[in-house]
């Protein structure tokens, strides 16, 4: 936060319509992945001499893939309904901001070379070469997207520009330009399983940590497993959720309710990562490789059932793609959804009255609920469409007495973006970050204001990292950001739980050394 | 009977357009139908049956219900638009067949002020384009012109609908001379012939620009696609292949 080069935008009254200024975040750039991070992935460690026409050759391939992008690119055309959707455009007033003019840095390249009318007439039709400059432009502005899908809701076709940026990010891997956040973290899981390239020991650490927390506050021995086989449920979790505030507090909670329901669980060292950065690159063969590594553990455990922790585009993954790339899963028990979130979980046993709660517990808070993109626009929860809006909203207030949501239009389908998802939530991007958090400041100031909110609540890791760290940009604590599951493990009263006021040590633990794991 | 000259190049620009319009758009259905979808991406929250989906798809078609919640003007204009085109064509459609059916005889006086609703939907959104700087931004010259060749021929069509007039029995020959290989004289009236010939342009255009929306609403993953991964395993073919290393 030292090189704040860039102003905070400044919280509106009455969010209207910026006006467009040219240009302004044509220097936002992420650093560019070094060949140890492309080619773990099969891509070149850096631009190869024909770039050019391995870039057209692999639109090409991409079109004949996705009859997404096929579709998508043919169809816009230009009402600008979409113009002001977008988190980022409306925090920086790029106009390349803008989906539709996000998709026609892709576009015009498309019809120069795909089309009859950008063939032969150009101009006419808006379709340019592909340039050194225009690829300049793709790198900058399609890692400006963070395939929240929110443009794609208003689009009359349903035009989604995060098929748009995957194809350009494809692209651009394939050519040699990756960007090295991303790449680098999918090497580290194809090489060790996670996004931290946390190994198995450092995790067990870890995990033997959280146990003497939780038995030291409660007097109740909750268990974190790992590698247990036989165990029924493999929880896979994102890695944030072992270390970063407030995600442990999260898993915290997972662990609570799965060991007050009497399931049977463990964590995976193969398989310790819910993340998939696969899908932000576009490439099915990385997002497959990685979702390989859960079935593989799966089969290895001999479990019955999986379940996913607190994290966004890992259950777009896992709800809509993970029985596509994955599967069948015809060796797990039929009669549970494959995969299940933790709150559908979570939710059930509340339903039947398996859980206790003392609500009081959370009363220090009022609380508000961010819809996290991927959760609200790419996936579902529970056998009803917009389940995964009740769902956590239900968990809340079964846990807590102060709720409030923000403003329509910013919540459920038409959610905004925490600014940080996609693959955007690297520290070299952090301008762009904060000033696509602007939307969803505003709204949750309006809620603190007109509701006296204090705390919002999430279920997605990098919503979580990106809150905490952009919340100080807007004059908000980072630790006003907190997990669900940390409310539900707040409220719960496990059986055999101290009494709140009873101090009583129930003897010695022997002092794990976790500082490695740090 | 002697065949002019305008007659003979009219009916060869309709049979050209005809072909290309037909080709171009069979071929780019073709090209959606075949190239597939690997992923489930449905907008959520979607449909978790298809007649959900034929429900979800319906409602896009015929009251443009995405475009309703992003933006109030755009959705008018373009509704107008859209509705006051479709008014026109059926009313059209009494130049194609013989004898005319009851239905469309019923709608001819409604599809008459069809053209005040596509020209208010076209006036509204060319202005839209011209002074919304967003919109402004995203326009490249050929979308300015597909809406200024729209209001032509909405113009035009009303000129002789409202005031000038139009030898409709011989129009109506001439189109079923087309129909039928057997080609008539078409009348040398200039407004008539200007009409026919943007209505020609429109139809080549079609398949090889944006009016490509069209056939594309009906491809699109986001919206045609039932909410039931965890319940039915969907896999392309190419996909299928990696499975085989």
């Amino acid at each position: 936060m030292a090189d704040n080069k860039f102003d905070t935008p400044e919280l509106r009254e009455y969010p209207i319509i910026p006006k467009l200024q040219k240009d302004v975040m044509a220097h936002s750039k992420p650093f560019i992945a070094k060949e140890p991070h492309q080619e773990p992935l099969g891509f070149p460690g850096e631009l190869v001499d024909d770039w050019h026409d391995v870039a057209i050759k692999k639109m090409g391939d991409l079109q004949s893939k996705y009859r997404s992008l096929q579709v998508y690119l043919d169809s816009c055309v230009k009402c600008g309904a979409c113009t002001d959707k977008c988190h980022y455009y409306v925090g920086t007033t790029d106009p390349k901001n803008m989906p539709v003019a996000r998709q026609d840095l892709y576009r015009k390249v498309y019809r120069r070379y795909f089309t009859f009318a950008g063939k032969y007439f150009p101009k006419l039709v808006g379709a340019t070469d592909l340039t050194k400059d225009v690829l300049d432009d793709w790198y900058s502005y399609f890692h400006q997207c963070s395939q929240c899908r929110r443009c794609s809701v208003y689009c009359p076709y349903g035009i989604d520009t995060a098929e748009i940026s995957m194809a350009a990010r494809e692209v651009m891997d394939t050519i040699g330009v990756g960007q090295k956040y991303c790449n680098e973290i999918i090497s580290k899981v194809h090489k060790i399983g996670n996004n931290l390239g946390l190994p198995g020991p450092a995790l067990e650490d870890t995990l033997e940590g959280l146990e003497e927390d939780v038995e030291e506050e409660t007097g109740v021995a909750v268990k974190f497993p790992l590698d247990v086989k036989g165990a029924d449920v493999l929880l896979i979790t994102p890695s944030a959720d072992f270390f970063a505030e407030p995600h442990v507090d999260g898993l915290i909670g997972y662990a609570k309710v799965l060991h007050e329901a009497g399931i049977s669980w463990t964590i995976s060292s193969h398989a310790s990562e819910a993340a998939n950065f696969g899908m932000f690159i576009g490439s099915y063969d990385n997002m497959r490789k990685l979702a390989m590594r859960i079935r593989e553990a799966a089969i290895e455990l001999g479990v019955k059932r999986i379940v996913f922790g607190e994290c966004g585009h890992a259950w777009r993954v896992a709800y809509s793609f993970l029985n596509t790339l994955a599967g069948p899963w015809d060796f797990l028990d039929q009669n549970y959804p494959i995969p299940q979130h933790i709150c559908e979980v979570t939710h059930g046993l509340i339903q039947d009255n398996k859980l206790n709660f003392d609500k009081s517990l959370n009363d220090d808070m009022v609380l508000t609920y961010h819809d996290s993109c991927n959760v609200a626009r790419a996936s579902r929860m529970g056998d009803k469409a917009g389940g995964q809006f009740t769902i956590p909203r239900d968990i809340i207030k079964s846990v807590c007495n102060n709720f409030h949501d923000m403003s329509k239009d910013t919540i459920k389908e038409g959610t905004f973006c925490c600014g940080g998802g996609g693959g955007l939530l690297t520290d070299d991007l952090m301008e762009l970050r904060v000033k696509g958090a602007l939307p969803r400041m505003e709204a949750l100031r309006r809620v603190v204001e007109d509701h006296g909110v204090t705390h919002m609540a999430a279920i997605c890791a990098i919503c979580k990292s990106q809150f905490a760290k952009v919340f100080p940009y807007y004059d908000f604590s980072m630790d006003q950001i907190v997990s669900v599951h940390q409310l539900v493990s707040n409220a719960i009263i496990l059986t055999g739980q101290n009494d709140e006021n009873d101090e009583n040590d129930d003897g010695n633990h022997p002092q794990q050394d976790i500082d490695e794991a740090a | 009977m002697q065949i002019s000259m305008l007659s003979m190049s009219i009916a060869a620009l309709f049979y050209i357009a005809f072909i290309i319009l037909a080709y171009g758009l069979v071929s780019k259905i073709i090209q959606y139908k075949n190239t597939p979808a690997p992923l489930k991406i449905p907008t959520m929250p979607a449909p978790t049956t298809q007649a959900g989906v034929v429900f979800r798809m319906s409602k896009e078609v015929v009251f443009f219900e995405s475009l309703f919640k992003s933006s109030k003007a755009t959705w008018l204009f373009g509704w107008l638009f859209h509705f006051g085109l479709f008014l026109d064509m059926l009313r059209h459609l009494r130049y194609f067949i013989d004898p005319v059916w009851f239905w469309v005889i019923i709608i001819q006086p409604f599809g008459k002020y069809g053209s005040i609703l596509m020209f208010v939907g076209l006036a509204g959104l060319l202005t839209r384009r011209i002074i919304v700087d967003r919109v402004r931004y995203i326009s490249s010259p050929s979308d300015h012109l597909m809406l200024v060749l729209l209001l032509c021929i909405t113009t035009t069509g009303m000129a002789m609908s409202f005031y000038l007039g139009a030898d409709v029995i011989s129009v109506k020959s001439f189109f079923i001379g087309l129909m039928t290989l057997n080609i008539q004289n078409i009348p040398a009236d200039p407004v008539l012939i200007i009409h026919l010939i943007m209505v020609a342009s429109l139809m080549i255009i079609f398949p090889y620009s944006k009016l490509l929306h069209a056939p594309g609403l009906f491809f699109s993953p986001s919206r045609n696609q039932v909410d039931n991964a965890r319940e039915k395993r969907h896999i392309s073919k190419w996909a299928k292949e990696l499975e085989k290393n």
